[in-house]
């Protein structure tokens, strides 16, 4: 008797597996709610995602696995999550530029709608610190529109979803010691050096 | 209550090969690669409303499943003579078109269920999911699938 399991097994392993990519589609169907990749970067891999709005994410990869970002972006913003680097062409070449000495301020857009309140205001307010200034915890309190709540001001910091373009690292300790960093503090010395804050 | 459903990207690269080879398989070499893409952004559209997050496989295989359905149609109503030999080929090696033909012609719960049981192992409760029926119905589809298959191999 013909053993047609097999034969179709056998068969199967023949087949062609290089389907062609679906995230361009995607994105003109308008079904794109979260485009990722990963940039190479002086402080490792990172990975980056935007919504059709802006910017939703930059995180260290070697600080934080890219699967675990993934699923906090499906769980915060949309599972409609995929890998798309053409979508983010713009803010490699930015982050590209920054990283060489060549850029100063990042021109592209940030989709601050997935942060709520008093974080949103936070980051806000963090934004807003050019390039060459730094603030501290309790400067971006104020700034923010709540002078008393440093320590709350600090917690938004410490999860900012967009280091390096929203400079939560231009963010020190009043008395001028560096404070912390999601991301380990060498990364806010090499930020701070690069910008010539620290020698 | 809301399911955490994984980044669709994850489901995309766990399943992305089985769903192609699946529609070389059923829906033939020169339908696969619109019906693959119309799985897939099908998915992307249902996926936010899912309501569960278990048997995703099953879930996107019914979807590729009812693309292949549509591709059979489609070149139904473009209606080349059944005699002749359909126009698949070119991108298969040369024993396997046979074969894979011969699985094109089984009726459609058939077709899935032949191939997600004896290509991917896919265990009868999972399959049942998928075609929407019983387990037992699921396996009665295997069952006759490949009943039909040996009688039609026999007779090359």
């Amino acid at each position: 008797m013909i053993d047609v399991e097999r034969r179709l097994r056998e068969a199967a392993l023949e087949l062609p597996g290089d389907a062609p990519a679906v995230a361009e589609r995607a994105d003109e169907e308008g079904l794109l709610d979260v485009a990722y990749t990963s940039v190479d970067s002086p402080l490792g891999p990172l990975v980056v995602a935007a919504t059709p709005k802006g910017l939703v994410r930059v995180s260290y990869s070697e600080f934080r696995g890219e699967e675990d970002v993934l699923e906090e972006l499906a769980r915060r913003v949309s599972p409609r999550v995929l890998e798309a680097p053409a979508r983010l062409d713009g803010v490699r070449r930015e982050l590209d530029e920054y990283f060489d000495g060549r850029r100063q301020d990042f021109d592209t857009p940030i989709d601050w709608s997935h942060l709520a309140g008093f974080t949103r205001e936070v980051l806000r307010a963090t934004a807003a610190i050019r390039f060459g200034e730094v603030s501290t915890y309790a400067g971006v309190a104020e700034a923010a529109g709540s002078p008393r709540a440093v320590r709350a001001a600090g917690n938004a910091l410490g999860a900012n979803p967009m280091p390096v373009v929203v400079p939560c690292h231009r963010v020190l300790r009043t008395g001028g010691s560096l404070g912390g960093y999601t991301g380990g503090l060498e990364r806010k010395e090499f930020l701070l050096r690069l910008e010539g804050m620290l020698l | 209550m809301s399911v955490n459903l994984p980044p669709f990207q994850a489901l995309l690269d766990a399943h992305r090969a089985d769903v192609y080879r699946f529609l070389v398989a059923t829906a033939g070499p020169s339908d696969a690669d619109d019906a693959f893409q119309e799985t897939w952004i099908a998915a992307l559209r249902a996926y936010p409303s899912l309501r569960r997050a278990d048997n995703l496989r099953a879930w996107v295989f019914r979807i590729a499943q009812n693309k292949s359905i549509d591709a059979h149609r489609a070149r139904g109503r473009r209606a080349v003579p059944v005699a002749s030999v359909p126009e698949r080929s070119e991108a298969l090696p040369d024993e396997a078109p046979e074969l894979w033909a011969h699985v094109r012609e089984l009726p459609e719960k058939q077709r899935t269920a032949v191939y997600c049981r004896s290509v991917l192992g896919m265990p009868y409760e999972e399959l049942a999911v998928l075609l929407e029926s019983s387990e037992e119905a699921a396996r009665r589809n295997v069952h006759e699938g490949l009943k039909r298959l040996r009688e039609e191999l026999a007779d090359d």
